[in-house]
């Protein structure tokens, strides 16, 4: 690494921690129902929206009827892209004439962009019109996004609520999160990314006259080129801010349309991690306790920070395999990468959107070194929860503080309880649920697709390298990350259906058990803190809290990690 | 707490040996499948040995020895967590046992014929309804019931908290009773109207005994945590051949994981050590609460213990020593301290009760008066009675009274004297402070005032401050008036106190503690504390205390010493942080035994893997092996710290889960790394 790169290094970590705060502060108050003046204007908006939706503002929901109108509210997403997909050919702005999607892809699209997933089988820009772009996948980025945040406040109200037996309002939560937080974010980073080169149009595919002209295989020789264009920009900022990561284009933000200059390139990846880190803030100032919501996003950034360190030693020290060859290795493993970012913003980039459940890509993980994908594959197996997805991240990551706290309040002779809210059976079941599910759709997914033809036709390199390939795309798509090794041809009906399912389970069967713990600990009394009572901002808390997470992500995946990167790393010559 | 009361010591040959009988009896499935963890390791053994049959008719590639060595392993590895558990349970027979024999009995003289006047000496807890019993000064009410013939003083302070004697009498609304309290003075005849506890201590006692032990909720969320756990390492270990066979099919060498392999690494994976010792942890906790002397309803109680944010506890008895002592002698004018404490002593000489003797104590200390010469005087006795509330000693023409202040008044007026009204000044001054006032009198003439004061427990004030430590709050409920209960409240360093408490009052307290979601702790023995008891949290009863107290409480001391109350918080806390710590423990294993067990089961396929095995073990069968038989004996080797608990020490939170930490996460991450080689090298020289 060189000055520049850890110049900019520090830039990045400067600027996102300078937004943590007012941001947090900003969204806990939108979703107090108390939006700063500089934003009211658009309450009128708000109060439209209800009116035509028939949503009543101030009745509250139990966590039953959060979870069902949450269900439905994403199955008729489902279906709209779904449909929009099949019928793409019949419906206007499709100017490349483009025809409508199979099946099984537009099954696993739809799911993946009302997962937040935003996995991606196809390759935008010759299968999607712009169309069902913007109205099936655009929308989805928002309102997926939307959902996650509001599961996650519905998840602080049960630790705020004394006794209650509501815990929100979730076509509330769904509205203001997209209207007060994520569509002026979008709009002004859509915006800043136009400045920078990302195309917004809606025109047909320039055709462009080659520099040099190349022969085709068959011997015709090409002379022109059709550059992929489209309303990209209003696109890529939401697919950063809500951690989508559906790219416009298939290189996803290796593009040059799509993320075109450095400075784009570092807003983009501030942008990914931007909402998650901020509702940590969130976190802490709608509890009443900030040093909680510090805690937490201490743990996660010590993670972060550790696999980071982890990609940008893999990434720039070169590729072991051609010291002997004498090339020169000081740009690092350029391999799969883009000259424009170089070797320390790729590994950047990757471990920010692995951690978070992003999945944008600026180089190709699968050409990164094997401990450099190892880092990128195990944040996503913690369980999503280092930063993560927005909202889903977070309440992640208080289902682990919660068995944290299971373990840490026995140690010290008390009945465990966190912010107030006794601990018990109910609580712990639902947790392990959450921890239990996206680990169990992984190990099996994996085993199914290297166990069944179907899974091995897919796998591109042979080896432990094929067998990561594989790892990584069920790690992916069951916690709702949506980046994918390249290598697997995972575009057939088999991978289609299997990964479609292991992103419903990771991302419903996650919700469902977090509403349900929301529901239960605002039915609970407010216990107040004594001196035995484990404090929960503490740095050993932070420890503890971190070593769950890792221990578990380690002992879970530790035997297909070392089947896959593992043993590729110790084949590397040293 | 003599020794002998003290339970069997932990591995008594004879119980042992019953835990090692019961063990294999606890083989039968319907017991495994009480618990998930464990029933998964008993399946898992059952399976090896189908395997070791297997490998004997159709020899396959991998050796028999390897898979007898292995399922052996795991049946010790099921037997020594039955063993465990069976060995907490015959603990727990035996203090039952001891229970039963050492709990204290008050012998009931019971009237044969009232006439004649005859009785006969019986337990208490043969009495039946309807009895009649007879029960003169200084001797402790059998059971609850209604005087019937007498008049006398009797001190309820155990019950009520009120350290001053009541009158109970026959006929009229004083007329009951309550078994446990002692009376001071006269001699009663009672009509027994409540059975005592036998049949309900009994009960209680059999439930320490085990037999219907239930699991309580934090057992219930551990176990589900547990029982999480063990599905993930399930699915890990389930997944693994396939991966596997990938693995052997790319690399072209090697062999698939075996079955054997795979469920030996699911075992020691598996929270076993933990999942092993759990249901001995809530059985010793019981056990340990017995020991002490306490018999717990349920489980749930002794876990509620630990949870304790608020402790009520009863002054008297309890902060202050059961009855007040004279303190002060306050003359009036023209009478010097000297003649006063001559005089009270004096008039104490016959007074047997604790406060007539704690003036001629004070006498002595202050003046060095010891007891009159009564030789060639004649002298007359008058005891103190509940009709003239006051006692003394006719001498010489000298009539010498003590006695409370309107009472000494009243014989004052009779032989033609009164009280100077200075006197009345002082008396009016130690009422308003907490003391009580006794006037002595010499024939017509008030010589002065005696004060007699609660005296608050020695190390008391110490006891408070750890619980302030715990994170315990402690409040003083007392009879008393507000003046007097702050004084001594502040005397004890309590952090509060109810005064002029009565039952609804308590109750109201309590649950206003409980609103605030706060758990309640107390003691309590009489009838009118039943229904805060049955509101309190954890409720002990005093062994002395009513039926109804004994009923509405859900822990009963058998030793009826209400500061045994942090004795029990500290059992409940114990129980939790054993649990907590194998738990850490348990968890922190499974890294050490992945790298024994992974290169082993690997390296045939890639070669590299080798380099995972830190312990470089001597063959994969021996790395293997070496984990199961560490997994087994860790179990055996921990069962005295389940037994015997994981120690509190009131220090803060953080301290506690710093320090297990240390010891049991950093432990539990090294310990395995040394058993498991050092097993590793034993094995190697039979292999």
């Amino acid at each position: 690494m060189n000055m520049f790169d850890w110049l900019q290094l520090i830039l990045y970590v400067g600027a996102l921690g300078a937004c943590v705060r007012p941001l947090g502060a900003f969204m806990a108050r939108i979703y107090e129902g108390r939006p700063p003046r500089f934003i009211g204007f658009t309450r009128p908006i708000e109060r439209l929206i209800y009116r035509l939706a028939r949503v009543e503002e101030t009745t509250e929901m139990d966590w039953r009827q959060y979870s069902a109108s949450l269900l439905v509210f994403s199955v008729l997403g489902t279906l709209v892209v779904y449909g929009l997909q099949r019928l793409q050919a019949f419906l206007p702005l499709d100017p490349e004439g483009l025809s409508a999607v199979s099946p099984d892809s537009s099954f696993n699209t739809a799911v993946s962009f009302a997962t937040n997933t935003n996995w991606q089988g196809y390759g935008g820009e010759s299968t999607m019109s712009y169309l069902t772009q913007m109205l099936g996948l655009t929308v989805q980025n928002f309102v997926s996004a939307a959902s996650g945040m509001a599961v996650l406040v519905a998840l602080i109200r049960g630790f705020t609520r004394h006794t209650a037996a509501t815990i929100g309002n979730f076509w509330v939560d769904l509205t203001r999160g997209t209207l007060y937080v994520l569509l002026p974010l979008s709009f002004v980073l859509a915006l800043a990314l136009v400045s920078q080169g990302v195309v917004q149009t809606f025109s047909a595919y320039p055709e462009a006259t080659l520099l040099e002209a190349t022969t085709a295989p068959d011997g015709t020789i090409i002379a022109t080129q059709k550059v992929a264009v489209g309303p990209a920009a209003s696109q890529v900022a939401i697919k950063q801010l809500g951690t989508n990561g559906g790219g416009f284009f298939n290189a996803n933000s290796a593009h040059p349309l799509e993320n075109p200059t450095p400075l784009s390139n570092f807003l983009q990846v501030l942008a990914i991690l931007l909402i998650p880190a901020a509702l940590c803030a969130t976190f802490g100032e709608m509890i009443g306790d900030r040093r909680q919501g510090r805690a937490l996003l201490a743990a996660m950034a010590i993670i972060f920070a550790a696999m980071l360190a982890l990609a940008l030693y893999t990434e720039c020290r070169g590729n072991p395999a051609l010291n002997d060859l004498g090339l020169d290795q000081s740009a690092g493993n350029m391999e799969g990468k883009e000259v424009r970012f170089g070797s320390a913003n790729s590994a950047l980039w990757a471990v920010v959107t692995t951690a978070a459940s992003n999945g944008s890509v600026n180089a190709m993980h699968d050409s990164f070194a094997p401990l450099g994908g190892l880092a990128a594959m195990w944040l996503m197996q913690l369980g999503e929860v280092v930063f993560g997805g927005v909202g889903s991240g977070l309440y992640g990551m208080i289902a682990f503080a919660l068995i944290a706290v299971f373990i840490s309040g026995l140690m010290v002779g008390r009945t465990p309880e966190y912010l107030g809210k006794k601990i018990g059976a109910f609580e712990m079941k639902m947790a392990s649920l959450v921890v239990l599910l996206p680990c169990a759709t992984v190990l099996v997914g994996t085993a199914l697709a290297v166990g069944l033809p179907q899974g091995r036709a897919g796998v591109a390199n042979p080896g432990p390298h094929g067998f990561s390939e594989v790892l990584y795309a069920f790690s992916s798509a069951s916690n709702n990350n949506g980046s994918a090794f390249a290598g697997l041809s995972a575009n057939t009906p088999f991978y289609n259906g299997t990964l479609g399912l292991a992103m419903l389970i990771g991302r419903f069967g996650v919700m469902v058990p977090i509403l349900a713990i929301a529901g239960s600990l605002a039915a609970k009394k407010h216990v107040p803190s004594g001196a035995g009572t484990l404090p929960t901002h503490t740095p050993l808390f932070v420890f503890l809290l971190v070593s769950v997470v890792v221990v578990v992500g380690a002992l879970s995946f530790f035997p297909a990690l070392a089947l896959g990167p593992i043993v590729e790393h110790l084949m590397l010559p040293a | 707490m003599t020794d002998s009361l003290r339970g069997p010591r932990t591995f008594d040959r004879k119980i042992v040996l019953e835990a090692v009988r019961h063990a294999i009896l606890k083989l039968d499935p319907r017991t495994q499948l009480r618990n998930p963890v464990m029933f998964a390791v008993y399946l898992g053994s059952m399976l090896t040995t189908v395997l070791w049959f297997r490998s004997l008719a159709a020899p396959s590639g991998e050796s028999s020895a390897f898979i007898l060595s292995v399922s052996i392993w795991l049946w010790f590895t099921v037997l020594f967590a039955n063993f465990a558990e069976a060995l907490a349970e015959g603990q727990g027979k035996a203090q039952a046992d001891s229970l039963r024999k050492s709990r204290t009995q008050v012998t009931a003289h019971r009237i044969v014929e009232r006439q004649a006047g005859t009785t006969v000496d019986v337990p208490a807890p043969e009495l039946v309804i309807d009895d009649l019993v007879v029960v003169s000064a200084g001797e402790v009410v059998p059971a609850d019931g209604e005087v019937v013939e007498g008049a006398a003083s009797v001190d309820e302070s155990a019950i009520t908290g009120e350290s001053a004697p009541v009158v109970r009498e026959s006929g009229g609304d004083r007329s009951a009773v309550t078994g446990g309290t002692r009376v001071i003075s006269d001699r009663l005849i009672i009509r027994v109207t409540t059975l005592p506890g036998k049949s309900f201590l009994d009960r209680m006692i059999a439930m320490v005994e085990g037999a219907k032990r239930q699991k309580t909720p934090n057992e219930i969320a551990l176990a589900i945590l547990l029982a999480a756990l063990t599905l993930v390492f399930l699915l890990v270990v389930a997944t693994l051949p396939a991966y596997s066979r990938y693995s052997v099919d790319a690399s072209g060498q090697g062999a698939t994981i075996t079955i054997t392999v795979l469920v030996a690494l699911f075992v020691c994976l598996a929270p076993t050590t933990i999942g092993a010792l759990l249901s001995a942890i809530g059985i010793a906790g019981m056990n340990r609460l017995s020991r002490s002397n306490v018999i717990a309803m349920s489980g749930r109680a002794v876990e509620a213990a630990g949870d304790v944010d608020v402790l009520l506890l009863d002054k008297t008895g309890t902060i202050t020593l059961g009855n007040r002592q004279a303190t002060r002698f306050l003359p009036v004018d023209g009478v010097s301290e000297y003649e006063l404490a001559e005089a009270a002593q004096f008039a104490s000489m016959a007074d047997e009760t604790p406060e007539g003797r704690s003036i001629a104590v004070l006498a002595k200390n202050r003046f060095g008066l010891r007891g009159h010469e009564l030789q060639g005087t004649v002298h007359e006795f008058v005891p103190f009675s509940a009709n003239t509330r006051m006692s003394g000693v006719n001498r010489d023409g000298q009539v010498v009274r003590k006695g409370a202040a309107d009472a000494v008044e009243a014989h004052l007026r009779q032989l033609g004297g009164t009280m100077p009204e200075a006197l009345k000044g002082v008396v009016r001054e130690i009422a308003r402070s907490g003391g009580t006032p006794l006037v002595v009198s010499r024939n017509d003439q008030a010589l002065g005032v005696i004060e007699l004061k609660d005296i608050v427990k020695g190390g008391i004030k110490e006891r408070f401050s750890e619980l302030r430590r715990m994170g315990i709050k402690t409040v003083m409920i007392t009879g008393d008036n507000p003046l007097t209960a702050a004084a001594i409240a502040a005397e004890a360093g309590v952090d509060d106190f109810l005064a002029e408490a009565t039952p609804e009052a308590k109750l109201a307290l309590i649950r206003d503690y409980q609103k605030g979601g706060r758990l309640v702790a107390m003691t309590g023995d009489g009838t009118n504390d039943a229904p805060a008891l049955a509101q309190a949290d954890v409720a002990v009863a005093m062994n002395t205390g009513t039926q109804a107290a004994k009923e509405a409480g859900n822990m009963v001391d058998l030793d009826s010493n209400p500061t045994k109350l942090i004795e029990i918080v500290n059992i409940g806390k114990q129980l939790l942080m054993t649990r907590g710590a194998l738990t850490t423990f348990s968890i922190a294993n499974d890294v050490a035994k992945y790298f024994a067990i992974l290169p082993a089961a690997f390296a045939a396929t890639y070669p590299v893997l080798k380099s995972l095995d830190l312990m470089r073990l001597s063959s994969p069968a021996s790395a293997i092996l070496s984990a199961v038989i560490f997994n087994a004996l860790i179990i055996i080797a921990l069962v005295p710290l389940a037994l015997k608990g994981v120690s509190y020490r009131p220090v803060g939170a953080a301290q506690l889960l710093r320090d297990n930490l240390l010891v049991y996460g950093l432990g539990g991450l090294i310990v395995p790394f040394v058993g498991i080689k050092a097993i590793d090298l034993m094995l190697s020289l039979f292999l």
